[in-house]
């Protein structure tokens, strides 16, 4: 899978900081996504890069930059005191709902079945008529392989039919990107293979996605391009094999050949 | 006269009289029971806030109902609210006739303030053993904060909250005993009366016994079908 240059931006990060108790994380990060574009960020614990992916949909809010999806741009900027703007929280809302998120622990809601789980969403949110979520609920819950759990609830899961599920109530919302934080990490060894299965399938039919794994084998598989994120900056990026191939700083070298 | 004559409905007998007093102490819970969850609610909503004044007045209002015996509670609405309305009105209008504060509304407002003291601590817990993570996925799909709490945070906090929530009510249920003395017709009250007539505090209150036991073992029933429903989907150990 290549760089598409001409295809257009959904998703435009523009200088993203971020400070936990004045400990700063992200340190003016820039990250474009095109359609069609699978990213992975890697980097080594504390680089910032599960904040870097909670920034883009704003369970972290950033103290300065700007985010744009889906033609609206939000100002992240705060004042003096530390207040963002005025009616952020709608546009935060607004743009939630344009990306999917998937989970490290899923976090299904465990007093909803399956089906009902990935209703939710379109109902309450893009408020739709449940007669007519519920076919397209089920052809998702059927394509990652979980319809005829459908009326079970979360508890009653394996920890990969979760993260199946969990994926089908992102797809749901039918988002421009899909942001996957470290989807197996919470998995067995042996349950991590069926959901790997189908984020590639979902990058071969060309969703565009951005996500966070210790799975290199994976990452450099799937991905049409590698950010490598040093602590609270991009330090390098580029397709797979040049940045898995080639790296040129020194710290990449090093976290690539602590991973294998 | 046999027990069961004095049991007996109509003129002679005491058995309507104190249906009717079971109905006045049923009526009284049922009332104070919605307003109790809404005051609890809002009490552990304030308890859970980030900013500090919300925590404080929270705290100030169940340290003080806790501190208080409940009797206590029911004396300070029935007598002092209603001097607070007389003087009042007094002073917008000297002429103003006595306004009698109802020992029904009285008796209703003080388990009220009772019920939600205590239920404000249970929620409270219920909503800090909420898992963070749902929260946060509700977030990410677009949901309002209002939707966040109404469809993911309430119907869990109200699952873990039951238990608690169950013993208050059977507690409710029996404090209402207490107005009694503020000379609204209960079923504590009727027995009493019925006791002063007869002279035979053997019969009666044995029989209110059993009545307030049967009411108790009826929800008791119900708040087990309850738990059993909200459990539906959680796998016991």
């Amino acid at each position: 899978m290549s760089v598409n240059p001409e295809s257009a931006i959904v998703l435009q990060a523009d200088g993203l900081q971020k400070a936990f108790g004045g400990v700063e994380v992200l340190k003016g990060v820039s990250l474009t996504a095109r359609k069609h574009d699978v990213i992975t960020i890697i980097g080594s614990s504390g680089s910032g890069k599960s904040t870097l992916l909670r920034c883009l949909n704003l369970l972290e809010v950033p103290e300065a930059g700007q985010l744009a999806v889906h033609g609206e741009t939000l100002n992240l900027a705060t004042d003096a005191r530390g207040r963002h703007e005025r009616g952020l929280q709608k546009q935060i809302e607004r743009t939630r709902s344009r990306l999917g998120m998937v989970f490290q622990s899923f976090n299904l809601w465990s007093h909803m079945t399956v089906l009902e789980n990935v209703m939710l969403g379109p109902c309450t949110v893009l408020k739709r008529d449940r007669a007519e979520v519920q076919p397209q609920a089920e052809a998702l819950l059927a394509r990652v392989g979980m319809l005829e759990k459908r009326h079970m609830y979360p508890d009653h899961l394996s920890g990969g039919q979760k993260q199946r599920v969990a994926i089908a109530r992102a797809l749901a919302m039918d988002p421009d990107v899909m942001l996957f934080d470290e989807p197996t990490s919470a998995l067995d060894p042996e349950l991590v293979n069926e959901v790997l299965c189908v984020i590639k399938e979902l990058a071969e039919e060309g969703r565009t996605m951005i996500m966070v794994t210790h799975e290199m084998r994976f990452a450099r598989d799937v991905s049409s391009r590698i950010v490598y994120l040093h602590q609270g900056q991009i330090a390098e990026q580029g397709p797979p094999d040049q940045l898995f191939n080639a790296p040129q700083s020194e710290q990449l070298q090093r976290f690539l050949s602590s991973q294998y | 006269m046999t027990w069961f004559e004095y049991l007996s409905f109509g003129d002679s007998g005491w058995g309507d009289e104190l249906l009717a007093g079971l109905g006045v102490t049923l009526s009284l819970a049922l009332t104070a029971l919605p307003f109790g969850l809404v005051l609890g609610m809002s009490v552990a909503a304030a308890s859970v806030s980030a900013r500090a004044v919300p925590r404080g007045v929270a705290f100030a209002f169940t340290t003080t109902i806790r501190g208080l015996p409940e009797l206590l509670t029911l004396f300070l609405i029935y007598q002092g609210v209603g001097m607070l309305i007389n003087a009042t009105l007094k002073w917008f209008d000297p002429r103003a006739a006595f306004f009698e504060l109802s020992p029904f509304i009285a008796g209703a407002v003080a388990l009220t303030l009772v019920f939600g003291g205590y239920a404000g601590e249970v929620l409270r817990g219920a909503w800090q053993a909420l898992d963070k993570g749902q929260r946060e996925a509700a977030e990410a799909v677009g949901m309002s904060r209002w939707q966040v709490f109404r469809l993911i945070e309430l119907p869990q906090i109200l699952r873990l909250a039951l238990p608690g929530l169950g013993n208050l009510w059977i507690n409710l249920l029996k404090d209402t005993a207490l107005v009694s003395v503020i000379a609204l017709n209960d079923l504590m009250r009727v027995a009493n009366i019925a006791v002063g007539v007869t002279k035979k505090p053997f019969l009666f209150f044995l029989t209110v016994c059993l009545l307030y036991w049967m009411v108790c073992i009826v929800f008791e029933w119900c708040i087990a079908r309850m738990e059993k429903r909200a459990n539906r989907g959680i796998r016991s150990i």
